[in-house]
């Protein structure tokens, strides 16, 4: 996003005077306001206590999901309640990748995003064969697979799991580093480091997806999903796009499981797999937010932070609560807090329609 | 003997799958909804008959039929004043409604009565089998679940092919708005359909929980089992549906042979393996 | 003649967009109305907005004694009013029988169209009864059209350009029938292209142009160019 500080794009229309615009003054304040704020985010752990650090690992981790899962559904109309499947394939190629073979943690990162994208490859052709709806059944059923697969892999403690041992981590690449740089325990230095992969993940997401919704390529995706009749002309070419979509997608939901994973440090099928921590929480994100925006999952992430801060020790009654606010939303603001609010004030900070402008 | 046994018990239970899909599909044929709850609403309603025949002491058939009233009510109520408002064009919302559904019910649930397992209590009718050749016993509860798929069908073909109503539904999910200028009020027929869907999902329920336990968590699972029925057999044939449910149960009863742990997976795989090799299902219904 | 149906200052919107600007329309009890115009002038959307399918201000359309411009299509067509859309628009999934059947789904009356009297108004549809729809002629499925309108047994029907992509001997045949359905006591609207045919039809017509009424009258009472004016603009 830094070097995204000028986002405006333009071209002449014609002799009047008129020209498209993309960016907004707003937009870019906002830009320059985003890329303070990301400077800030990179050296806090300096200041930050280690709960502040952890908290904002989920915060960052649930936010990258969100935008993951809005531009498939917002952007590709894939419509998936199945992110869990590339979350958990995701940690546990990076247990498999250090415990068994003994790399890396960080090797193991990029590992399992192209694991998760190698499945995505291969189980998309099928799954996109279901009609609409039922596409997103069909996503839980491969995660299920996944999950059920995982459990039977003994070497990683099958259905129970493993923990990931100390020596994994406490030899990782970096960690010395840090721990010199910060003067922190081992721990901490660990905390840190996978703090900012997060950050850096989640700020790579949101820029990639910002250039992909401006782009051409995102421009006909949306056009596809607003239109039947578009939809039918550039058909084979949406379906392409849509395919790689789904892939990259795969791949960045790998490397976030990977990341979460080597934070919680113990894995297991039903956790790795959980359709409520991996996909119910990035749907009330992305509902309370606003879909299809960017910005709306921002907000979205800050309310679950703050909900699940103040209520998550009632346990069900939370995930009641979250599943009750998520259908009165979509029943009264379907465009979520920061869509409604971005439509009524006409403020957009990371605006993807073009308009004219009088210059 | 074994192959026959395991072929019959995996039949058997696919009547119980079948009975699980056929709200399902009732659903999307009729208005292209995806019900992610469906499962859940399948449990919801074990646990109603299981509070009607405990708490209120009604025998399982009263409590059956009081539950699938009830849960009629619910959907003809549930589409009307929540789902109506955000059916259209854009699939989204109404998954996103029904997905948020799936987690309040499971959850209203776990508050209500717990993670513990329940069970609907037939007497000693669950337990009795019955000798069809030596040495393949054939158990009365997966039989009467069968059979009562196969009556649930028929009463639906009954509906969609012989009545007024049935017309109704098809005219509204071939073209909302024509229907509408046949005085068709497909606000009326769609949650109808969704009533319908849900007093289904009650003879599922009791099918289903008078031979295995169930607890509040196990829905989603349910609708799995209900949608993979479903594009197994085709969209829109309800015996191929039917047929559905029997290989996914087929499918799962082998797996269980082979290894306890390998039941629900053969089942999934099963699913996986006919939407690639025959996308449209086993039997598709000969319109598209 | 009492007034059946009328419209009053009926304006029409798709969205943003008006596709009718203040127009009065009116049908007597027993009469045949002809509603003609160019393509685009908005004939369908009268229809439309006359059987419901467009929400309207709720006194800009008046059916017997009931002011129903916001009344839902539904509720509107029990009352009494039944449109043959354009294009036919039968419903695939429903036999050649049962698309005539699910006519009378919201009937408001019994009498005099049924089963039967559609059959003997069309012959053929008997034979081909269990037939599904889309191996039908156009002429055909027109036919299945106005007899599934007939048989909510209207006190209007409404029929969009019923004769559009047939041959001009099923046309006729077709028009052949108009007033038949007169003698059955429904009052009849045609939304016609060729408005020779239609003018030689009806007791009354409205020329549509550009969402506005701009000639009405008995066709007995116009000239040729008047219609012509009327229809494509001076
Ligand atoms: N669903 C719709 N959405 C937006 N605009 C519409 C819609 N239907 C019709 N229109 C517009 O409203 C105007 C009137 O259309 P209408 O269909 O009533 O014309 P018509 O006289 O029936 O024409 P035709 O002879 O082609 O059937 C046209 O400009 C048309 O483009
Ligand atoms: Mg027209």
């Amino acid at each position: 996003m830094l070097e995204r500080a000028n986002p405006v794009s333009e071209s002449r229309v014609g002799e009047g005077g008129w020209r498209v615009v993309v960016g907004t003054r707003l937009s870019r304040i906002a830009a320059i306001v985003a890329a303070f704020v990301v400077v800030g985010l990179v050296v806090l752990p300096a200041f930050a206590s280690r709960a502040l650090i952890q908290d904002l690992i989920f915060v960052f981790t649930m936010l990258a999901l969100a935008q993951l899962w809005n531009v498939l559904a917002g952007w590709g109309g894939l419509i998936t309640v199945g992110q869990q499947a590339f979350v958990g394939l995701g940690g546990y190629v990076l247990f498999a990748a250090t415990v068994l073979a003994g790399l890396d943690p960080l090797l193991a990162i990029p590992l399992a995003g192209l694991f998760a994208g190698l499945v995505a490859a291969l189980i998309g052709p099928l799954l996109f064969r279901l009609e609409g709806p039922y596409f997103a059944i069909g996503s839980w059923v491969v995660a299920e697979v996944c999950r059920l697969l995982c459990a039977q892999f003994k070497p990683l403690g099958g259905g129970t799991g493993t923990s990931l041992p100390n020596v994994v981590t406490a030899n990782m690449w970096g960690l010395k580093p840090v721990q010199d740089l910060l003067a922190v325990r081992a721990p901490v230095a660990r905390d840190v480091i996978v703090y900012w992969l997060t950050l850096v993940v989640v700020v790579a997401t949101i820029a990639a997806i910002y250039a992909f919704a401006r782009s051409r390529l995102g421009l006909a995706l949306a056009a596809t999903r607003d239109s039947m009749a578009a939809s039918r002309s550039i058909g084979i070419r949406a379906h392409r796009i849509r395919y790689g979509l789904w892939i990259v997608c795969g791949v960045a939901t790998g490397i976030v499981g990977a990341i979460v994973y080597l934070q919680k440090a113990r894995i297991s099928p039903d956790a790795a797999f959980s359709v409520t921590d991996w996909t119910a929480y990035v749907l009330f994100i992305a509902v309370i937010g606003g879909v299809r925006t960017i910005e709306g999952p921002v907000v979205g992430v800050l309310l679950l932070w703050a909900l699940q801060h103040y209520l998550a020790q009632f346990g069900s009654l939370y995930l009641l609560l979250l599943g009750l606010i998520a259908i009165v939303m979509m029943l009264f603001l379907p465009k979520g807090l920061w869509g409604t609010f971005a439509e009524r004030a006409d403020i957009h900070l990371m605006p993807l329609r073009r308009r004219l402008r009088r210059s | 003997m074994a192959v026959i046994d395991t072929l019959v018990q995996g039949a058997l239970l696919g009547g119980v799958y079948a009975l699980f899909a056929l709200g399902l599909s009732l659903i999307f044929g009729v208005m292209r909804l995806v019900n992610l709850a469906h499962g859940d609403f399948i449990v919801l309603a074990a646990f109603i008959v299981l509070v009607g025949a405990t708490s209120f002491g009604l025998s399982l058939p009263v409590a059956t039929l009081i539950a699938v009233v009830a849960m009629f009510c619910l959907g003809f109520a549930l589409q009307r004043l929540v789902l109506e408002a955000v059916l259209g064009e854009d699939i989204m919302p109404p998954l996103l409604i029904t997905f948020g559904l799936s987690i309040v019910i499971q959850n209203g649930l776990l508050l209500g009565f717990g993670a513990d397992s329940r069970r609907l209590d037939a007497g000693a009718f669950e337990t009795r089998s019955l000798e069809v050749v030596q040495g393949l016993n054939v158990g009365l509860a997966p039989l009467l679940a069968l059979i009562v798929a196969i009556a649930v069908i028929l009463l639906l073909q009954l509906l969609f092919y012989r009545t007024a109503l049935g017309r109704a539904f098809r005219a509204t999910s071939d073209n909302p708005e024509i229907a509408q200028l046949m005085g068709i009020d497909h606000r009326n027929i769609y949650a109808v359909a969704v009533g319908i869907s849900l007093a289904v999902s009650v003879i599922a329920a009791v099918a289903f929980g008078i031979r295995a336990n169930f607890d509040p968590a196990i829905g989603p699972a349910r609708l799995l089992y209900a949608f993979e029925a479903v594009i197994i057999g085709g969209l829109g044939s309800l015996w191929g549906t039917l047929a559905g449910g029997m290989v996914l149960g087929i499918a799962q009863t082998v797996g269980a042979r082979i290894d306890p742990e390998w039941q629900i997976l053969a089942g999934h795989l099963a699913f996986l393996l006919v939407l690639f090799l025959q996308p449209r299902g086993l039997f598709p219904a000969r319109r598209a | 003649m009492t007034t059946l149906l009328a419209t009053h200052a009926l304006d029409a919107f798709y969205g943003d967009f008006q596709a009718l600007f203040g127009v009065d329309f009116e049908l007597a009890q027993g009469e045949a109305v002809a509603v003609v115009g160019a393509n685009g002038a908005g004939k369908s959307t009268l229809l439309k907005s006359l059987v419901g399918l467009l929400r309207n201000r709720h006194d800009a359309i008046h059916f017997l004694d009931h002011d129903i411009g916001d009344r839902p299509a539904p509720e509107i067509v029990r009352m009494g009013l039944a449109l043959v859309p354009e294009g036919r628009q039968l419903f695939a999934s429903l036999s050649v029988e049962e698309n005539l059947l699910v006519g009378a789904y919201g009937a408001a009356r019994r009498e005099p169209w049924a089963l039967d009297t559609v059959y003997e108004l069309f012959p053929v549809l008997r034979e081909r009864r269990r037939g599904n729809v889309a191996d039908m002629s156009g002429g055909q499925q027109q036919m299945v059209a106005i007899g599934r309108a007939l048989m909510s047994n209207p006190r209007v029907l409404l029929c969009d350009e019923i004769s559009l992509g047939l041959a001009p001997v099923i046309v006729e045949d077709i028009y052949r029938l108009i007033p038949r359905i007169r003698a059955g006591g429904t009052s009849v609207v045609i939304v016609e292209q060729d408005v020779a045919r239609a003018l030689r039809t009806v007791d009354r017509f409205y020329c549509l142009q550009e969402g506005r009424v701009t000639l009405a009258g008995r066709p007995a009472d116009v000239s040729f160019d008047d219609v012509r004016k009327a229809y494509f603009g001076a």
